[in-house]
């Protein structure tokens, strides 16, 4: 059995940023007298962020390939005017309109990818290009207007919700439901886990914390679906999130895939010596980075109901954040998704607290810059000591 | 003066899991070679690395003193201002700069921060000339061997008033007469009134050049032997190393030689960069089941050069030349078909080539070969656990668990993860690219057998060696190449360790 004080120390490290996501969140519920944590605000703050999660994921991927993404942006609001003009000046439908754009996005990956896995093109300087031309084709397609409004379809999107199967007054009972079985789900993976690790005979955390863990986890779980079920209920962008952050999580996790991805990023010699057949896996990382855009393109539009020539402005300073406060590492090879969910999160929340409290852009730009490199210096603080 | 230079006491330091020295004690005279050897993972770079503040006083338990003070090191710099230089193991040289700028990294010849180039070359000349390194001041060090590159360092260490000199496994990957000529210019720091230490697991070299020689075993000090009062022979290093006799350097084989596997003819290679340099010069080389085959050579003969192009083109341009294998010709242009086609190269190079050093080590011993424990691209974690825990046990990895990181392991050790990556990607004919640098006595002779096993079940067995004994010891057949061409070819029965010598040499400008 581990002493406490070595399970704290290896624990901060993992549990680190949700203590500080937590702890932020407990500030902003004083500051703004309990607005934060209101089920309307509540589902803003996902509507809000959801996008910036979207993109952390393929982000992520990216970085622990070793390698940044500075068009995410940029593509995310080229998609968007694609999508616009595709609705609103073809009158294509929606669901085809939505396909399309997807693939749009994966060509886009396809385009970034080939220059930097097969031409050899330094990422940075690649999507630092794609930055610019993608920002300039967005004008190019809205001639420089704002193109919407769009079909009922595309906007529920972003601002639709769940239907409920049953009618209970003033509670959204599916929410609760759905909100039980996945925390079912959750704690009947921890068990089979602990029990795995038990039998191969490895250090498990002992009981009464995984006990606690579970608590807070189904706690945190059950909390939000109450919130939200006092309001109108799950986002139709929460489930997909929920869905793409399971997806997103065990491809990293647990596939051969992943595994690849993390050895290239950690030593990409060592890794192509031993059959990984890195540029191919770049080329995908970028597809798949082009993709997510698209989906996170189409949510923007559909929340405002509008595509404008500055949409996304800047959305890559976030989501490159989100995945350094979540603990990936600038030189590649190290990273976890649900880490680039939480710094999501954190980012998310402080957007919409100092907001509320009514501070500028221009210190809340200023804030937020300072809490990433707390975050890293965190991180990076604790991997020196842990040597 | 007291005529100990440095004295350590009681030295405990653990890591996270691992304790790795145990109450260790170990002293210094002043003007002797001190060996200190030991199996991988018995403490030695870590012993050195808490002498010379890499691992920061606070860290560790004990008591340092170093010419009768006491010294309490927070890192590098500090151990070096009273004349303490380590030289690890793998070369800390900017490889784009001149031997002038590295001589004097950090410790620049200038004035108020501007660099006095005048006296900059005139000292680096005159130690160059300390170390007998015939090479222009301003010679890049990427051009350089990397037996030459050793000599610089300790230029380096001489240009910072080096008192007490450590090596760690200087001639690890050095051929003999660079090795020689290492060994030469310490025991002429020695006459000088240099100390040094001198890690290796060469017990050769260890036993002519040392003055005492203390071991280590499991992280504790099992007895300083002093070599002027008694002739120390290298069997009675090697029984204080492993515990017990060990009577035979080279286990015992019977050779069963099948039928031709696999057969490289007119295989040409151009340098990646210089691209009208052959590097592989119309090479013809072949390997039958069974056999285990040794390439011999100088350091830059152009044999891991040869290997890594024959693995799936990993190094060169302008390849041509045909592959068979079982007499059919096959396509191995690509590292994944060289894989799937049965071939497998394990690097000399681990740091850089062989592992994912950030990754643990069950990570990089499935790392070739993962669909072998995954099922349909899921990888099954349970499976991997056991088939690595297997190789571990196997191989003798000396490790907490296999969930470990491969950067925290001995680099002995991390030498073994390479080799069972290889062995788990279960090829039929492997390219082991001195799979023994680094590694112990014990352990060699572990992988001897091990390479013995993997004959016996009829694989071809490539063997590059910069250590005759071994290619003596083990081979069926040698071949002997020379800048990039192969000069000779002879059964080990009929070489000697004179004859391979004069084919290594000869011509040698
Ligand atoms: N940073 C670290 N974290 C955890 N364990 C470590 C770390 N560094 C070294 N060790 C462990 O300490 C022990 C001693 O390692 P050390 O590198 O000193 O061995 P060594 O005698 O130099 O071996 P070799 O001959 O293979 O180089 C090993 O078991 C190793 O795994
Ligand atoms: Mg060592």
């Amino acid at each position: 059995m581990k002493t406490l004080a070595s399970l704290f120390k290896k624990n901060i490290r993992e549990y680190g940023m949700l203590i500080a996501l937590v702890m932020i969140m407990v500030f902003f519920q004083w500051k703004t007298g309990g607005i934060l944590m209101k089920p309307i605000n509540i589902t803003n703050l996902v509507l809000q962020n959801s996008y910036i999660i979207i993109m952390a994921l393929g982000m992520l991927i990216v970085i622990v390939a070793g390698w940044i993404d500075l068009s995410v942006g940029s593509v995310a609001a080229v998609i968007g005017a694609v999508a616009a003009v595709l609705m609103v000046r073809l009158d294509v439908n929606w669901v085809v309109t939505f396909m399309i754009s997807l693939l749009a996005g994966a060509l886009i990956g396809a385009f970034q990818g080939y220059w930097i896995a097969y031409a050899k093109i330094p990422a940075f300087i690649v999507t630092l290009a794609g930055m610019l031309v993608f920002r300039g084709l967005t004008l190019v397609i809205l001639n420089g207007e704002a193109v919407g409004p769009f079909p009922v379809g595309f906007q529920k999107l972003s601002s639709g919700f769940i239907p409920d199967f049953f009618n209970y007054d003033g509670l959204h009972l599916t929410t609760i439901v759905i909100g039980g079985l996945l925390s079912i789900i959750l704690i009947f993976m921890d068990i089979k886990n602990r029990k795995n690790q038990q039998k191969y005979g490895f250090d498990v955390t002992p009981f009464y914390f995984f006990i606690i863990k579970n608590i807070v986890i189904t706690g945190a779980i059950m909390g939000l679906c109450f919130l939200m079920a006092s309001y109108k209920g799950l986002p139709n962008v929460l489930v997909i999130l929920v869905i793409l952050i399971a997806f997103y999580g065990f491809i990293t996790s647990k596939t051969t895939l992943g595994r690849r991805i993390y050895a290239m990023g950690g030593n990409e010699k060592a890794a192509r010596l031993s059959g990984v057949n890195s540029p191919r896996l770049l080329f995908y990382t970028f597809v798949n980075m082009g993709v997510l855009s698209a989906l996170a393109g189409m949510i923007v539009a559909a929340r405002l109901n509008v595509a404008t020539p500055k949409a996304g402005d800047g959305f890559e300073l976030d989501v490159i954040a989100a995945c350094y406060i979540g603990g990936a590492s600038a030189s590649g090879g190290i990273g976890k998704i649900i880490g680039a969910v939480v710094g999501a999160f954190l980012i998310g929340v402080m957007n919409n607290g100092m907001s509320i409290l009514g501070i500028g852009i221009d210190w809340q730009q200023a804030i937020k810059g300072l809490v990433l490199l707390l975050a890293v210096y965190f991180d990076v603080y604790n991997k020196n000591k842990s040597i | 003066m007291s005529d100990v230079i440095l004295e350590m006491r009681n030295i405990t330091k653990e890591f996270p899991g691992v304790t790795a020295l145990k109450n260790v004690s170990f002293s210094v005279r002043r003007g002797e070679i001190h060996a200190l050897v030991g199996e991988n993972g018995a403490g030695k770079s870590t012993l050195m690395e808490v002498l010379s503040g890499v691992h920061p006083y606070g860290s560790y338990s004990g008591d340092i003193y170093f010419e009768g003070k006491e010294c309490q090191f927070r890192d590098i710099t500090q151990s070096e201002a009273v004349g303490l230089v380590i030289i690890h193991q793998e070369l800390a040289l900017i490889p784009f700069l001149s031997i002038a700028e590295n001589l004097f990294l950090g410790n620049e010849r200038a004035k108020n921060g501007i660099i006095d180039w005048n006296k900059t070359i005139s000292d680096a000349e005159a130690l160059l000339k300390k170390v007998g390194l015939k090479e222009s001041h301003s010679t890049l060090i990427t051009n350089m061997g990397v037996g030459k590159q050793q000599q610089v360092e300790i230029a380096k260490a001489l240009a910072k008033e080096v008192r007490l000199l450590i090596l760690d496994e200087p001639t690890a990957s050095l051929n003999e007469s660079d090795s020689e000529k290492l060994l030469e210019l310490l025991l002429q720091l020695k006459e000088n009134g240099i100390s040094s230490i001198l890690i290796s697991h060469k017990i050769g070299e260890v036993s002519k050049v040392a003055d005492s020689i203390t071991i280590l075993r499991d992280g504790a000090t099992i007895e300083t032997l002093d070599c002027a009062k008694e002739t120390i022979t290298e069997d009675r290093i090697i029984r204080g190393m492993v515990g017990r006799d060990l009577t035979h350097r080279f286990p015992e084989r019977k050779s069963n030689i099948g039928e031709t596997i696999f057969e490289i003819r007119d295989w040409n290679v151009y340098h990646p960069l210089h691209t009208d340099r052959k590097v592989s010069d119309n090479i013809n080389i072949s390997v039958r089941r069974g056999e285990v085959v040794g390439i011999s050579g100088l350091m830059g003969s152009g044999r891991t050069e040869l290997a890594m192009s024959i693995f799936g083109e990993a190094y060169g341009t302008n390849i041509s030349g045909t592959a068979y294998k079982n007499g059919e010709e096959i396509d191995i242009s690509t590292i994944e078909k060289a894989i799937s086609n049965g071939i497998a190269y394990a690097t000399e190079d681990r740091k850089a080539y062989g592992l994912i050093l950030i990754d643990q080590i069950k990570d990089n011993i499935t790392l070739a070969n993962l669909d072998a424990v995954a099922g349909h691209g899921v990888i099954n974690e349970p499976q991997e656990m056991t088939v690595t825990g297997e190789y571990r046990d196997k191989l003798g990895i000396k490790c907490s668990s296999i969930l470990q990181l491969a950067r925290n392991l001995s680099g002995g050790n991390q030498q073994k993860v390479v080799l069972s990556k290889w062995l788990f990607a279960n090829p039929e004919i492997l390219f082991l690219d001195e799979p023994t640098r680094g590694i112990d006595v014990g352990a060699k002779y572990e992988i001897y057998t091990i390479i013995n096993q993997l004959a016996s079940e009829g694989k071809g067995i490539f063997l590059i060696s910069s250590e005759l004994p071994e290619i003596l010891g083990i081979c069926d057949r040698i071949y002997v190449m020379r800048e990039g061409k192969i000069v000779a070819e002879m059964q080990s029965s009929e070489a000697t360790q004179e004859k391979v010598m004069k084919y290594i040499l000869t011509n040698k400008r």
